[in-house]
């Protein structure tokens, strides 16, 4: 056996450097000022990482580089998701990024090192690969942030998540060299086990813990770490804030899963109940601060807050049930985050953001089968069934009383109670009251077709969710290494 | 079986397939269309239900037409459907309401009109969902899912008002289900993972458990019944909605709630039913006189029948607990009857306010002189409201004061009050409507109803009469599973 052919896990990342690198050239050759060719070769890559991540899949886990990357069940599944995450999001913003003079390819490619960012963080079984993950795609976002270079309030806010983004790395840094002080590795499996036996000062630990958790919080948007979400999520271009709501919260999802659960799991009772205090935060001020606010991006900056505190409830509820819970909830809020950002950008023209709410007034008079899709999206955030939104909710919920957290789920359905205001909100925008303007709605047939798919595959997961939640709960199953 | 698909899944399923396609005529160019394919979807929804009523075996107190298929297997969630001799009365009264409503709003509703049948036609379907449903998952989802078709009906068809009264409406009911959620979930951990909600029935739960699932389920049934005290979104409700949305609400969605009772809380915690039952019958006796008071006072027409409603329900919830047959079937029988009485007063003052554009008490008088043939509908209805007997609102209230003269004679005295307050309330606002010289020009331009309308009546006035006269047909039907259910709820589950 070659040496090559023993790489065959990490056969997609391989290519997506590739790719990205070769894309980056040609790109340069590229005169249209559309970028077409630029932009089916990036389709083309992603849909080619999802054939190699299909063909390279192996039953069972691999372990890859001296056990600094591993391939099984979860990662292939949520690596899939993201490349449909993100193929998504650049269907979505073309037009609107073309209209604004942003359809570059330094866009598309810096998507592309973003990706390759969260494919290295789902896999990482190490600390540094971790690391180096999250900064891929970390840097990545700021450039990207930053890429409406004459608006002061796209600078502002990739100044801040640079700077607060910064601060969380150095947050999980930190209390990596804590755990490496006290364990002498840095493999997680091997954390793990030094922890297991008993080796390491439990305060030092604990310490650890704390600022990886912090880390993690940080990158998650979790209260009290969440001050970065709103302005990002505002000031970003909304192509960006898209893909910063979309697929990095399902390589988060498995950073969470890698460090707490196959690193730190000897230290659940530590770490569940600081996650409960976030998870409690983040639904509290999450849904209490979206009722105040009138732009839409950064209604929905706090609504994701909000489902971070639910994931969190999932996550800490522990177990088979808990995790799979969260990842179904992650995917679940990935689909619906896009439909809403995507319906941002559908609605916006050239020179005008339909980013206020009451850009939306009237919109089921404008176009009924918008607001319909809008309706879906919006009581799906809910958590009001027959929409998928739901069944997230209902299989973290049910992790949660499972696991003896009754009172947490208590107070979690009383927050999404009041979160369900704000939803209900968009819906009256949309179906009560009287249009501002009756300019009439031209939006792109892939755009259409697009969010008709998202919004109808949110309310066919609502009537049939089975498959969806079975695939997360064998992937979680085969995946973590669970006692 | 109707080509090959069960009964009931065609009953739930037909209605919402309809609705969409009445959807699917887009704007209000196609109306006409819309109307006829809503009154045809609807007609055969109620068709499809019959054979439930024909096919049903009185003898047992078991599930019929049972239906069970794998839904979401990891949590062990079914598509479990099935009705015994007290849901299948409710599967029928809700799909014989949905042609009256669409016929109701034939005229009347004129912007969007494919979205208002369509919603009316959705949340026929899910309604019939609710009350088949033996998995508790399902059961939610329906129950939660036909919030969403009312919140728009009141929303986008319903009065000045009628923003607040739709939000109002769908937080309050939403914070009552969120709650069941819970105490379903925990009921799952218990049970050692399951849903099934029969399973629940035979299930031991200590009596703390039980006194917190009772409230959780409470919080949501209570606020859907409405009892007092959560009764305050009704009247807001009502006065907002367009009078289809009024109708459903009254004849079906207050229903829901107390179905919820006796599908839920009783069979599940009968010993926390048990130990609350005095809370329960306070709470019931406050709405049947205190309600009735406040009815007494109303100068809004729809909000005086508002107030007459949750003055009803409070017979019913007393029917409930009083844990005996006559409570139990008469609690029953007056849900039934409420449903066709309170949705026939709705609909009379949809009539008058479709020609006068007011709901005003005072500003009506008279009427009798312009629309004659209306007028002896309408009191025909109130009487029935009052309780007068021949009529079906007589069979249930007496009942139930029967039962709970068994119980303690002041429970009856107190709800037999209701005798002479909703005597009062109603016939006051008759005689105020109704009877007197041509108040004003506005009342002296009035035209008689139509043959639409007329139809609408003398259906409701046949039922009306006829389970008045001649209700064995739908006691003989609940009897086997009301002794049945009594028996169980006697049994402690400690």
């Amino acid at each position: 056996m070659s040496y090559l052919s023993t790489l065959s896990s990490a056969y997609a990342e391989i290519f997506l450097l590739v790719m990205a690198s070769l894309i980056l050239i040609v790109d340069l050759f590229v005169t249209s000022p559309n970028k077409t060719l630029t932009y089916i070769l990036v389709q083309l890559t992603l849909l080619s990482c999802a054939l190699i991540t299909v063909m390279t899949h192996e039953p069972g886990v691999v372990h890859l580089f001296n056990n600094m990357f591993v391939d099984d069940l979860m990662s292939d599944v949520l690596k899939l998701l993201s490349y449909l995450t993100v193929s998504m999001v650049l269907v979505y913003s073309r037009s609107y990024l073309i209209l604004r003079g942003l359809f570059t390819g330094e866009f598309m490619v810096l998507t592309l090192f973003a990706l390759l960012g969260m494919m290295v963080m789902i896999s990482a079984t190490h600390f540094l690969t971790l690391y180096i993950g999250l900064e891929l795609l970390s840097l990545s976002l700021y450039a990207m942030v930053a890429l409406q270079r004459d608006s002061a309030i796209a600078t502002e806010a990739a100044m801040k998540y640079f700077v607060l983004g910064a601060l969380a790395s150095g947050l999980l840094l930190y209390g990596m060299s804590m755990l490496y002080g006290a364990t002498s590795t840095l493999e997680v499996t091997a954390v793990s086990d030094a922890i297991k036996h008993g080796v390491g000062n439990k305060a030092l630990l604990v310490f650890g813990l704390v600022f990886m958790v912090a880390g993690l919080a940080f990158k998650l948007g979790a209260v009290p770490f969440h001050m970065w979400v709103p302005d990002v999520y505002h000031g970003a271009p909304t192509a960006v804030t898209m893909l910063i709501g979309s697929a990095p919260k399902l390589a988060v999802f498995a950073f969470v899963m890698r460090i707490l659960v196959d690193g730190l799991q000897p230290l659940v009772m530590h770490w569940s109940s600081m996650l409960a205090i976030l998870a409690v935060l983040s639904m509290a001020i999450g849904n209490i601060t979206a009722i105040a606010q009138t732009n839409l991006k950064r209604m929905l900056a706090y609504s994701t807050i909000a489902h971070m505190g639910f994931l969190l409830l999932g996550v800490l509820s522990g177990g088979i049930d808990g995790y799979s819970s969260a990842m179904f909830y992650v995917v679940i809020y990935v689909l619906m985050s896009l439909g809403g950002f995507g319906m941002i950008m559908l609605l916006s023209r050239q020179g005008f953001e339909a980013d206020m709410l009451n850009d939306f007034k009237g919109l089921n008079q404008r176009s009924p089968w918008l607001a319909f899709m809008m309706l879906i999206l919006m009581f799906s955030m809910a958590g009001v069934p027959p929409t998928a939104g739901f069944y997230a909710k209902l299989s973290v919920l049910q992790a949660a009383v499972g696991a003896g957290y009754t009172p947490l789920a208590v107070m979690a359905v009383l927050f999404s109670l009041i979160g369900a205001f704000y939803y209900l909100r968009i819906i009256k925008l949309m179906y009560f009251d009287a249009p501002e303007t009756h300019i009439p709605i031209s939006i792109q047939a892939d755009n259409g077709l697009l969010i008709s798919i998202n919004g109808l595959a949110i309310l066919a997961l609502g009537i049939m969710p089975s498959t969806l939640i079975t695939v997360c709960a064998v992937a979680v199953q085969k995946s973590l290494m669970l006692q | 079986m109707i080509f090959g698909f069960s009964l009931l899944s065609v009953a739930i399923w037909l209605p919402i397939i309809f609705g969409v396609l009445v959807l699917a005529t887009g704007s209000d160019r196609n109306a006409p269309l819309a109307r006829v394919i809503a009154l045809v979807g609807s007609i055969l929804g109620f068709l499809v239900t019959i054979p439930l009523y024909v096919g049903f075996d009185k003898m047992t107190s078991a599930m019929q037409f049972v239906e069970l298929h794998d839904w979401i297997t990891h949590f062990n969630i079914h598509y479990h459907l099935g009705v015994d001799g007290i849901s299948v009365l409710f599967v029928l009264l809700n799909s014989f309401f949905t042609p009256l409503v669409v016929i109701a709003g034939w005229k009347v509703i004129e912007k969007r009109v494919a979205q208002y049948l369509a919603a009316f036609l959705i949340m026929s379907g899910l309604v019939n969902g609710v009350f088949a449903s033996l998995d508790a998952v399902l059961f939610y989802v329906f129950w939660e899912a036909m919030l969403i078709p009312m919140f728009i009906i009141i929303g986008i068809w319903g009065g000045p008002n009628r923003v607040y009264a739709a939000v109002k409406f769908f937080l309050y009911t939403f914070f009552g289900s969120v709650l069941m959620l819970i105490a379903l979930l925990y009921l799952y951990i218990q049970s050692g993972g399951s849903f099934a909600i029969l399973d629940y029935h035979q299930m031991a739960i200590p009596m703390t458990a039980q006194i917190l699932v009772f409230i959780a389920f409470f919080m949501a049934f209570a606020v859907k019944v409405p009892m007092f005290p959560v009764h305050t979104w009704l009247p807001d409700a009502h006065v907002e909605a367009p009078t289809g949305g009024s109708v459903i609400l009254a004849a079906i969605m207050l229903k829901v709630g107390a179905y919820g009772f006796i599908r839920f809380s009783m069979p599940i915690v009968p010993d926390a039913s048990h130990y609350l039952a005095g809370a329960m019958i306070a709470l019931s006796l406050i709405a049947v006189v205190y309600i009735g008071l406040v009815a007494l006072a109303q100068t809004d027409m729809k909000k005086l029948v508002a107030y007459s409603s949750i003055s009803h329900m409070g017979f019913v919830t007393l029917g409930f607990f009083i844990f005996n047959v006559y409570g139990m079937e008469g609690a029953l029988l007056q849900m039934i009857s409420h449903g066709f009485i309170s949705g026939a007063l709705f609909l009379c003052i949809g009539v008058l306010y479709d020609r006068m554009h007011t709901r005003n008490i005072a500003d009506y008088g008279g009427v009798a002189n312009k629309m004659p043939v209306f007028a002896a509908f309408f009191i025909l209805f109130a009487m029935a409201n009052v309780g007068l007997p021949g009529t079906s609102g007589f069979v249930g209230e007496f009942m139930v004061i029967m039962g709970s003269v068994k119980v303690n004679f002041w429970y009856a005295f107190t709800a037999a009050t209701t005798l002479i307050f909703g005597a009062a309330y109603t016939l006051w606002m008759v005689k105020r409507v109704i009877f007197g010289a041509v108040a004003n020009q506005h009342v002296a331009q009035l035209t008689d109803i139509t043959l639409r309308e007329k139809l609408m009546f003398i259906i409701l006035a046949l039922t009306v009469l006829g389970m008045g006269l001649y209700p064995l047909p739908f006691t003989e039907i609940m009897h086997a599973s009301v002794s049945d259910l009594l028996v169980h709820i006697a049994r402690s589950k400690l």
